[in-house]
């Protein structure tokens, strides 16, 4: 079951080949079995899940199921989760039941989806390896060297495992999308707006955003159209009808008009992810797509300007972690300022302090015209070399990360790791979707093909990545620890 | 603009986040690195280019004025650290 | 040498919305602590704002009511800093681009005469929560409930000289907003908060003195004693060779002071930005016209138009417009007698006497405005005579009677106009006073008016009250005049 797309296991269920309840079991022994060496769940729901999964059944059984009814999930442990710990992958939230649900958590829930857990994930999704996580880094499954990607570090490797068909991310620089290119999978960031944020605890709010994990388009589709639409407890989502993104999945792509940064493909880029990604390209070539060359002239500039305004975000909304309503607190605190400082200086990890004390110092006085205004200008450069880009191709195609999975370890230099996200930063900043799809492999790990499309044409990119998918297999492949292990 | 000992104990104090000499120094050391980095932002010419906050130019919508919300005090307080007699208790303040 | 003071003031103004700024929790005063403090107020993790409209609509009526430039986009930012009553570890205000632009208020000083004083710009915000300094094992408790509340932030130029024009200024905002409706202005429960900037120049010199900030100083009074404590303060430290620092302090009511609130922090760093969880706000021209339309007659049209409508003094004018309730009081009693000196004479005369000496409000006055509009109509149509008008009024006043007219009946009280019954009382009045007759007979004829009043006593009294005074003086001194 395991090998399955969630496509596939929706339609055993149907069929009546098994029940949800049979799946969920054999995904959480999975889970049981291999996790161990993984490390991408920080709370299994075994009991909640089978419970959920029988009233699934149930309501198979009366004639009532959707499309996902009784198909297992597993949530990014950022999403609030009613009655279930919610810790973000921080020491701040170890002891944090959430006391409401996320709308994306709900939404999921009225599908008839089952919740496995909660994913590992760099703390408060600072991070771009999962390695700083409070509850550990996650390993690859891959090769068990290497790191999964971050921030939904966990998410990525528990689908890559089979022990979870599908999970759910959040990406705030290319959170989803690099961690998917890691692990050999699929992972969509929708437009931002597309998707509710409230109940996901906030990193950067002006570019946080949710989006599926699985192993291919089509599910991503099925997924997206469960949590996608406008929220009216979230200000910033989008009201704008949702289309079923399953229905344009076989659109043809005769006559896609297919543009390739030239900045994607520069200095730093590892020559088997930059052949990768060319022989994809072939791929849509040979589908009737034509393809050339185009500037995103500012591209250089996302890491330095997401470095100002998501610290800057973040330095404000982590504030609320004072040790007062939720979350740690230090022990007998000698007086108010003893109680925020030691509390917050033992529930933040080192990368959230860093980047809590760079976005405390460019929003301070003296500084902030500088820092914050000058990388808001900045941000509307970079949205506008994508807005111009898209007056001329369809979409956008490039790697999702400059190299494979690297080693746990490997980057001990915070710039180093940042500048891994080169490729899917500046996505993040424009508000657009893009979507990683697995395109081969560099060094026996997997390569992400990354494609981009303007402001709320996901149903576009599902059906581009779909339409590779029906020409390629590199997205039904599974490392061996998938079958060694569980 | 480079960063100094001072900017980041002020970081820090404005923060909240106790740091020891040790963290401090090695602090400098990060945040001097990252923005070095940040200021390749100085080399862009943004004259008369309007900051964008929001990815999308979407504009504020509001919320009818109607009490939505049913008293939870139980449920939010059960992960709050000290609480008596409902309310959150914290060392005392001096005014 | 003579000192000039400078004022301005920031007013903070809880909008009487039902749910709160952000988040559907009620804004209810007085609830058990944290009762109505919801996962948005708390700044639980994941939680987001959604902007009250109403909170919108009522900022912008008090842009509207102060003839403000109201901008058609303004924008939300977070004012950073760490307190146990601010649950996000900021607050979400207006820096940048507020609701309302630069506007005026007029206000009325003692002797009558008005003055502008410049709004700078109003803004929205939330309210912080309480900090409750009760001994919890020595610990403070922290109840959220107001956390949320929308206020607006009103802040003027400083365009005051003296303690009794920032009292006025103050009376002015509460009587715009309380005849807005946007906020019940009740200083008690915090509903109109204050703080006030003071700084003193020698007079004749244009740069400004240092500033002091006293906080929440939240009444019309405390306003007058604070700003007359802070600017001896200051005086006296310049006289002495000292400097003021600008610097906040409380001021202390019991102690009648003002004193420096500590200040071993460094000034505040607040690091404003956007708010990236709200998105701008854009009020379209149709939008504010709609609103304009709804606005009801502000405090200074009303006291204008009582001066060129009614005729009335600019003394009465001030005062019956002075607020909402009391104008719409006195507007009613108009109404329903048709004479507005006369609706006036007896709201601020008889009414105001009787609420003074039982600390009643005018909105909790045991007579209403139609049973005192009722009892001066029937003085005006002479059923009553003056005498019997105050008899009326304390009779309604303690619930004696539903109307004048009931109350006149019951207690027999109309006035006798009938010419033969009134005849007959006087001829019996001279046929029983011989001597005063006589008397009056024998005085000369300039002293003769004063004698007069005897014979007017006596019918009155024989009358019970009820004869009509001036008919009985017209028929008394015919009467007598033909027996000389």
């Amino acid at each position: 079951m395991h090998d399955k797309t969630v496509t596939q296991l929706a339609a055993a269920l149907k069929s009546g080949e098994f029940s949800s309840r049979e799946l969920t079991s054999h995904f959480l022994q999975r889970i049981e079995q291999a996790d161990g060496n993984l490390n991408s769940f920080i709370t299994v729901t075994a009991e909640q899940a089978l419970k959920q999964a029988e009233a699934a059944d149930q309501l198979r059984a009366a004639g009532n199921a959707g499309t996902l009814t009784g198909i297992p999930l597993a949530l990014k442990d950022i999403f609030c989760t009613q009655g279930v710990k919610t810790s973000c992958g921080s020491k701040m939230l170890d002891n944090f039941i959430a006391p409401y649900n996320a709308t994306v958590v709900e939404k999921l829930s009225a599908a008839g989806t089952i919740s496995l857990g909660k994913t590992n994930m760099d703390e408060f999704a600072m991070g771009s390896s999962n390695e700083n996580s409070y509850f550990g880094a996650v390993k690859n499954p891959w090769d068990l060297s290497a790191v999964p990607g971050g921030s939904s570090g966990g998410s990525a490797a528990a689908v890559a495992a089979g022990l979870v068909p599908a999970a759910m991310g959040t990406d705030t620089g290319g959170s989803i999308r690099q961690p998917a290119a890691f692990c050999g999978i699929t992972g969509l960031k929708p437009t931002y707006g597309r998707v509710s944020r409230y109940g996901i605890i906030a990193y950067a709010s002006s570019l946080d955003q949710a989006g599926p994990m699985a192993r291919s388009a089509e599910d991503c589709a099925h997924l997206l159209n469960v949590i996608a639409g406008h929220d009216v407890r979230d200000s910033t989502s989008v009201a704008r009808g949702v289309p079923d993104y399953t229905e344009t999945l076989n659109a043809p792509l005769s006559g896609l008009k297919i543009g390739l940064p030239k900045e994607y493909f520069g200095d730093g880029l590892d020559p088997e992810v930059e052949k990768a990604v060319r022989d994809a390209v072939k791929v849509y070539e040979s589908l009737g797509a034509t393809v050339r060359e185009v500037s995103l002239p500012h591209t250089h500039y996302a890491i330095p300007a997401y470095y100002v305004i998501a610290p800057a975000e973040a330095s404000s909304n982590l504030s609320r972690y004072d040790g007062v309503r939720f979350g740690h607190r230090c022990d007998a605190p000698a007086d108010l300022i003893d109680l925020y400082t030691r509390s917050r200086a033992e529930g933040f990890g080192e990368e959230v302090k860093r980047r809590i004390l760079i976005g405390t110092h460019t929003l301070s006085e003296g500084f902030f015209d500088a820092y914050y205004t000058k990388a808001q200008k900045v941000r509307r450069l970079i949205r506008q070399d994508f807005l111009d880009a898209f007056e001329d191709v369809d979409v956008l195609m490039g790697p999702a990360s400059p190299t494979p999975a690297f080693d746990l370890g490997a980057k001990k230099d915070p710039v180093s790791m940042y500048l891994q996200d080169i490729y899917t930063i500046a996505v993040n900043l424009a508000g657009i979707p893009g979507i990683s799809v697995p395109a081969g492999f560099a060094a026996g790990r997997p390569v992400g093909l990354q494609i981009l499309g303007t402001h709320f044409a996901e149903a576009q990119l599902l059906n581009v990545a779909h339409q590779f998918q029906q020409a390629t297999d590199w997205h039904l492949k599974l490392p061996a620890f998938a079958e060694e292990n569980a | 603009m480079a960063l100094e000992d001072s900017h980041v104990r002020r970081a820090a104090h404005l923060a909240r986040i106790a740091v020891s000499d040790d963290q401090a120094s090695s602090f400098v050391d990060d945040l001097s690195r990252i923005l070095d980095m940040v200021d390749q932002l100085q080399s862009i010419d943004t004259e008369g280019v309007i900051p964008l906050s929001h990815p999308l130019d979407a504009t504020q919508r509001l919320r009818a004025d109607e009490v939505t919300e049913t008293n939870q005090r139980d449920n939010f307080q059960r992960c709050a650290p000290a609480v008596e007699e409902g309310l959150y208790l914290v060392p005392r303040v001096v005014e | 040498m003579q000192w000039e003071t400078v004022i301005g003031l920031e007013v903070h103004v809880q909008l009487a919305t039902r749910s709160k700024i952000f988040s559907g929790a009620s804004t209810a005063f007085g609830a058990e602590p944290n009762t109505q403090a919801c996962a948005v107020d708390l700044g639980l993790p994941g939680v987001l704002p959604v902007l009250n409209e109403q909170a919108v609509a009522m900022a912008v009526q008090f842009g509207l009511a102060i003839h403000a430039d109201i901008p058609e986009v303004s924008v939300f930012d977070r004012k950073n800093y760490f307190y146990p009553d601010l649950p996000k570890g900021y607050q979400t205000s207006q820096m940048y681009h507020p609701i309302v632009g630069a506007g005026e208020v007029e206000i009325t000083l003692d002797d009558n005469t008005t003055k502008c004083i410049r709004i700078h710009h109003a803004h929205l915000e939330e309210d912080a929560g309480k900090s409750l300094h009760e001994d919890f094992h020595g610990m403070t408790g922290i109840d959220l409930n107001r956390a949320g509340t929308p206020l607006l932030e009103i802040v003027s130029e400083p365009d005051m000289r003296n303690a009794k024009e920032a009292a006025a200024y103050l009376k002015a905002i509460h009587s715009i907003v309380t005849y807005l409706g946007i906020s019940d202005g009740n200083m008690a429960e915090g509903s109109m908060r204050c703080d006030v900037n003071v700084s003193v120049r020698p007079k004749g010199q244009e740069a400004f003195g240092t500033r002091a900030e006293i906080k929440n100083v939240n009444s019309f009074r405390f306003v007058e004693r604070a700003i007359a404590f802070e600017v001896e303060r200051q005086i006296e430290l310049i006289e002495d060779g000292g400097k003021v620092v600008q610097e906040t302090r409380l001021f202390d009511p019991e102690r009648d002071e003002t004193r420096s609130m500590r200040t071993k922090e460094e000034a505040n760093d607040y690091r404003y930005f956007p708010c990236p969880d709200l998105l701008p706000v854009v009020l379209d021209q149709a939008y504010l016209e709609h609103l304009r339309s709804q606005l009801p007659e502000l405090p200074a049209d009303k006291r204008a138009r009582f001066q060129t409508e009614l005729g009335l003094s600019a003394y009465d004018a001030s005062v019956l417009s002075a607020s909402r309730e009391m104008a719409e009081f006195f507007e009613e009693v108009h109404r329903v007698c048709g004479d507005a000196k006369q609706a006036a004479n007896w709201v601020q005369g008889e009414l105001a006497g009787a609420l003074n000496r039982e600390s009643l409000s005018i909105q909790n006055s045991p007579i209403s405005a139609q049973q005192l509009g009722g009892l001066i109509g029937r003085v005006l149509d002479d059923t009553i005579n003056g005498k019997a008008a105050k008899q009326v009024f304390q009779a309604l006043w303690n619930g004696q009677g539903s109307s004048a007219d009931e109350v006149i009946e019951a207690k027999g009280l109309k006035q006798v106009t009938d010419t033969g019954a009134i005849e007959a009382m006087i001829d019996q009045v001279i046929a029983e006073s011989p001597a005063q007759v006589a008397q009056y007979r024998d005085s000369e004829p300039e002293k003769r008016g004063k004698m007069i009043g005897y014979f007017v006593g006596q019918v009155m009294k024989a009358s019970r009250g009820t004869a009509n005074p001036q008919q009985v003086n017209g028929v008394l001194k015919a009467k007598l005049d033909a027996l000389l």
